[in-house]
């Protein structure tokens, strides 16, 4: 046997190796898929977020992070304008999207919401088959050629990396799928139309260990195409799928980092007490 | 080879990221295997070109362990890895950091090179020094490819390699000791030469802790500090 240890490196340099796996992230060069501006959000009297700042890179995967109760969920749900739902809430400030600001009186909200998609916590198909589920947004939009619809069913199943598992059994009901399935189902629909930005809010906190690591897996191949902003309560997923995480406490944004940096030498001390448990 | 430690996770950039770690190591231990050839190039065979690259060449050497510990760190952090990617990334810091210190060997015997004359090489047993150098590079190289291909078996061979470099060490001290005696004003030219190879002799040692790595990566058992006969029975047997 030759020298394997040569051949494997084929005598590359191993700064040009520095594939996928070895990228740095800098903020600096990134390009803004949204930008938070001084956001500040009420529920009644109660402040919920104290003016936020922040920027999400397009095309990244970016992870909210903090105790129960910081206000990044709220902060998630601002981002879609999902705290319209909620009569006591009242925003001030600005989140734009790609430059517009989605609180304009003129920004259409249902247009908004297609752009910017959302999969919870609890996997929530519709009752109907598999295939209506993903059809959905698209028959809402109008489409009626069976031929479009089929082809972005199967398109926007494999990216949800469910094909496989569904391809023989479309038409059956989406409730028949388990719990992880259904949740790579609710972000096939999402996905079916075309948004720019993914919100996931715990999309894997009721998913068993490997069902989440399929979730992971899948939100690596999404960025691609989307930018993924992601809540979790589970640090060690941030540290596993995002480039940026942003760490919130009691309505702050208190450190916003390159994943890398912020889970090694965070620059906080209230970062660095949260991430290695002595919060509290 | 089982390379499946790099296929089988369900995150494709977790396989990617053991897969780089160890491949940028294996380009060190390439890297660092040419400092060593160039160094006794340079002290053997009076090559001051060679010796003079190797000095200024270590630099490289280290960047790839600062490099290579960034990245171990950041899979640590992030990827929290267990059972054997845990012993992967273990076995990896360490050994660059064995790595790194050879490289330090081979530049110091690249120095001893520039500052020996054309009559010492004569006087000296310049031979068999030229001969340990290969032989202590060849395990080296050895260790590396047991690496590569996680086999134990090769590793095993390897480190029993060491005993005969260490017995080459001492012939060759005898012989410089005889020198010194033999001629007291050469004491201090001698003592660089001692110091020359004591470097290569380290070196087969630490070639030996890469193979101990190789054993605790695959299976799972630390296998320093023991006899070598204990050693080849644990890297043989069951894993555990």
């Amino acid at each position: 046997m030759k020298d394997e240890h040569k051949v494997l490196t084929h005598g590359m340099d191993p700064a040009s190796m520095r594939g996928r796996a070895g990228e740095k992230r800098r903020i600096s060069q990134e390009t803004p898929a949204m930008e938070i501006r001084d956001l500040k959000l009420y529920y009644g009297d109660k402040i919920a977020l104290k003016g936020v700042d922040l920027m999400i890179p397009k095309g990244r995967i970016t992870a909210f992070i903090g105790p129960s109760g910081c206000g990044k969920s709220t902060l998630l749900r601002c981002m879609n304008r999902m705290n319209d739902l909620i009569d006591a809430a009242r925003v001030e400030g600005e989140v734009l999207l790609h430059g517009e600001n989605i609180y304009d009186p003129a920004v259409d909200v249902a247009e908004l919401r297609r752009r910017v998609g959302m999969v919870f916590q609890k996997p929530n198909p519709f009752p109907k088959s598999i295939y209506e589920n993903v059809a959905y947004g698209l028959r809402l939009q109008g489409v009626k050629s069976r031929r479009v619809l089929d082809e972005v069913v199967e398109k926007s199943l494999r990216r949800a990396a469910l094909w496989d598992e569904v391809k023989d059994r479309l038409n059956e009901n989406a409730f028949g799928l388990s719990g992880g399935q259904q949740q790579r189902l609710v972000i096939a629909r999402a996905v079916a139309i075309e948004p720019e930005v993914l919100l996931l809010d715990e999309p894997a906190s009721a998913l068993d260990p490997l069902a989440t690591l399929k979730i992971e897996e899948l939100m690596f191949e999404l960025k691609e195409e989307y930018t993924i902003a992601i809540v979790t309560h589970n640090m060690q997923q941030a540290a596993r799928v995002s480039d940026y995480t942003a760490f919130m406490y009691m309505g702050e944004m208190v450190e916003f980092a390159d994943t890398d940096t912020l889970f090694t030498s965070p620059a906080k001390k209230q970062t660095e007490d949260y991430i290695t448990g002595r919060y509290g | 080879m089982d390379k499946s430690i790099f296929t089988q996770h369900i995150s494709r950039q977790f396989n990617e990221e053991l897969e780089d770690i160890v491949n940028r190591a294996m380009s060190m231990g390439g890297l660092v295997e040419q400092q060593l050839a160039d160094a006794m190039d340079g002290l053997a065979e009076g090559d001051t070109g060679k010796a003079e690259l190797v000095v200024t060449r270590d630099y490289r050497v280290n960047a790839m362990e600062v490099e290579l510990d960034e990245e171990c760190t950041h899979i640590l952090a992030r990827r929290q890895p267990t059972a054997s990617d845990l012993r992967l990334v273990m076995a990896v810091i360490k050994t660059i950091t064995d790595l790194e210190r050879i490289g330090d060997e081979a530049e110091r015997i690249g120095k001893m090179a520039l500052h020996l004359l054309d009559k010492d090489r004569e006087l000296h047993p310049m031979a068999e020094i030229a001969a340990l150098g290969e032989y202590v590079r060849r395990m080296l190289n050895n260790a590396l490819n047991a690496f590569a291909r996680m086999d134990t078996e090769h590793a095993v061979r390897t480190a029993q390699m060491d005993f005969s470099a260490d017995s080459q060490y001492e012939e060759i001290l005898r012989q410089l000791l005889k020198r010194m005696r033999d001629d007291p004003d050469s004491i201090p030219r001698v003592m660089d030469i001692i110091w020359s190879v004591r470097a290569l002799e380290r070196i087969g040692d630490r070639a030996r802790n890469i193979c101990e790595y190789v054993i605790y990566f695959v299976m799972g058992k630390d296998v320093r500090h023991i006899s070598f006969e204990q050693m080849a029975e644990e890297a043989t047997g069951d894993r555990r």
